[in-house]
């Protein structure tokens, strides 16, 4: 039995340091896109790079994690749910990663005149993505606190899916870019933003239901 | 001492059919959730059977005893293959059934067959606790149950750990849970042979202070039975038990084996009875009770503290169709064996 704590006490903080890393994943995220607005474009290089090797270590982590459940037969009830929520919370991660990527690709120039937009298209999914963390948080810890989380990444994925709106309209309006390909590139950059919140939201649901079967 | 051994034969049928059924309400949640391995179960609870029964056993077997005293070996040996017959009859359909039930049901069929009076006060006694013990088990889960969350609620702990815990909590509530069957259940198995067989077995004497008479020998042999039972058929109940009632998280699992184990302790524990009385406390009688109906009752309880949506009330029912059946084809199967045994194999049944 001793032996099975300290297994429990490993694998405890390999799920801690898989959301931590998460966590820093959203946070470089937000000062990258922040770097990349204000112009800064080696410092959101170096952003990118950073949310390239928490992807890369979170992998690791998840597969850890992964091989020690099944080889020490640990939570045989919620198993599969615990995959299931490190595996989409590692969907969150890859957004995070690739659409940094891309704006390292593309640097796209167009964005220029929505700044404001953008920057709070960005914070609305980060904040969203944020309570997700603090959701499977309270998963594993305090699973009566998982609900109240759920329903802030609900807010703030609506919040973001306004501003995401708003752009879209700006780009393709009377006012907005003369170049269809100048539009695009501005719908296309938005949707890739709030594509974060929108899988936040996803993972919620599932966290959700996850919530209801381990209630006791 | 041989003649005894061959008669004492239908007992260890009985008790292995005891152990193939009854272990299942006692591990059948935990096993059936996967939280504890058959292999762990089965040793645990085979242990805890043979220690309850032959250090506790005496209480209810009393009871059953005032029941129907059957004097003669053959008697015994055909009322206790009766009631096995049922047990194995119905658990061929795989429901879990009552040795509570099949045996009382083979003891009044001895008593029709005999002429001998039903006595009313033990028989209402024993069936009383038919009706009350589910329904105690019901409101000992009720209550863990409200407990239970609220502890959860104020500790934190993780998830990991939860389950570390929760395994820990199974395997000790399932060494109390077999504790208490062997002591209250042994009377089942061992009850109808105290008359007519215990004074074969030799008294022995470690020092002054521990006898080991000819009761406790026949209880540890009905104990070692229980545990075969437990090795070679029970895996198949614990899983129906554990998986298709009720949906059970191993939490819950863990308040349902803890709350019918009291029960069982209850109406089993001398000595608590005598604390009880002692104390000036309501006490409870020692009576064989159905390990089955309480694990039932449990399940219900929680059921209730959920709001009462996820009762499976289809397989309840069936398992409440096989409760009145059981005891029925004891009686029955009694009547007829013991025709047969005494006017085909000529031999003294009362």
């Amino acid at each position: 039995m001793n032996l099975f704590f300290q297994r429990a006490r490993k694998i405890e903080g390999n799920i801690d340091k898989y959301l931590d890393n998460i966590t820093k994943a959203i946070l470089t995220f937000d000062q990258g896109i922040k770097e990349f607005f204000n112009g800064n474009i080696d410092l959101f290089e170096e952003k990118y790079k950073e949310a390239s090797k928490l992807e890369s270590d979170s992998d690791e982590l998840r597969r850890d994690i992964k091989y020690t459940l099944y080889r020490d037969l640990l939570i045989p009830d919620a198993r599969g749910d615990v995959l299931g929520l490190l595996e989409t919370l590692d969907d969150v991660i890859d957004i995070i990663e690739e659409v940094l990527r891309e704006f390292s690709i593309e640097k796209p120039a167009t964005l220029g005149d929505y700044k404001e937009d953008f920057l709070s298209l960005s914070e609305k999914s980060v904040k969203s993505a944020q309570e997700l963390v603090s959701a499977s948080r309270a998963f594993f810890r305090d699973i009566t606190n998982v609900h109240d989380f759920i329903t802030q990444v609900h807010y703030w994925e609506h919040e973001a899916d306004k501003v995401e709106e708003r752009i879209k309209r700006n780009a393709f309006g009377p006012d907005g870019r003369e170049k269809l390909s100048e539009k695009v590139q501005v719908r296309y950059f938005a949707e890739r933003i709030s594509l974060l919140a929108d899988t936040a939201e996803d993972v919620a649901e599932r966290l959700d239901v996850y919530t209801i079967k381990r209630s006791i | 001492m041989g003649v005894t051994l061959l008669f004492l034969t239908s007992g260890l049928f009985l008790g292995w059919s005891l152990g193939s059924n009854d272990a299942a309400n006692v591990w059948g949640t935990a096993v059936g959730t996967r939280m504890v391995k058959f292999k762990q179960a089965a040793l645990i609870c085979s242990i805890f059977i043979i220690l309850g029964a032959v250090v506790s056993g005496a209480g209810a077997s009393h009871t059953l005893g005032k029941l129907g005293a059957i004097g003669a070996l053959a008697g015994a040996f055909t009322v206790a293959f009766s009631a096995a017959l049922s047990v194995y009859l119905m658990t061929r359909l795989a429901l879990p059934v009552s040795t509570t039930q099949a045996i009382v049901g083979a003891i009044v069929g001895w008593n029709l067959f005999s002429g001998t009076g039903i006595n009313g006060a033990a028989l209402a006694k024993v069936m009383g606790t038919w009706v009350f013990s589910p329904v105690l088990t019901a409101f000992f889960a009720f209550v863990l149950y409200f407990l239970v969350v609220f502890i959860l609620k104020h500790v934190k702990v993780h998830l990991i750990r939860l389950d570390g815990y929760t395994r820990l909590l199974l395997l000790l509530a399932g060494a109390f849970g077999s504790y208490s069957l062997g002591a209250n259940n042994i009377g089942n198995v061992m009850g109808v042979f105290i008359k007519s067989a215990a004074s074969a077995f030799p008294t022995f004497n470690l020092g002054s202070f521990f006898t080991f008479g000819g009761v406790q020998q026949l209880f540890l042999l009905g104990g070692l039975a229980i545990a075969v039972g437990v090795y070679t058929y029970s895996k198949r109940v614990m899983m129906t038990v554990g998986a298709d009632i009720f949906k059970l998280s191993p939490v819950t699992a863990f308040i349902v084996v803890l709350s019918s184990s009291i029960v069982l302790f209850l109406f089993a524990s001398q000595g608590l009875k005598n604390f009880l009385v002692g104390h000036n406390l309501p006490s409870f009688p020692l009576v064989p009770v159905s390990s089955s109906q309480s694990i039932v009752g449990g399940v219900i309880g929680i059921g209730l503290a959920k709001g009462g949506h996820n009762l499976n009330l289809r397989i309840l029912g069936k398992i409440s169709l096989g409760w009145i059946a059981t005891p029925l084809i004891g009686a029955v199967v009694a009547f007829v064996s013991l025709f047969i045994v005494q006017n085909v194999f000529g031999q003294v049944v009362y």
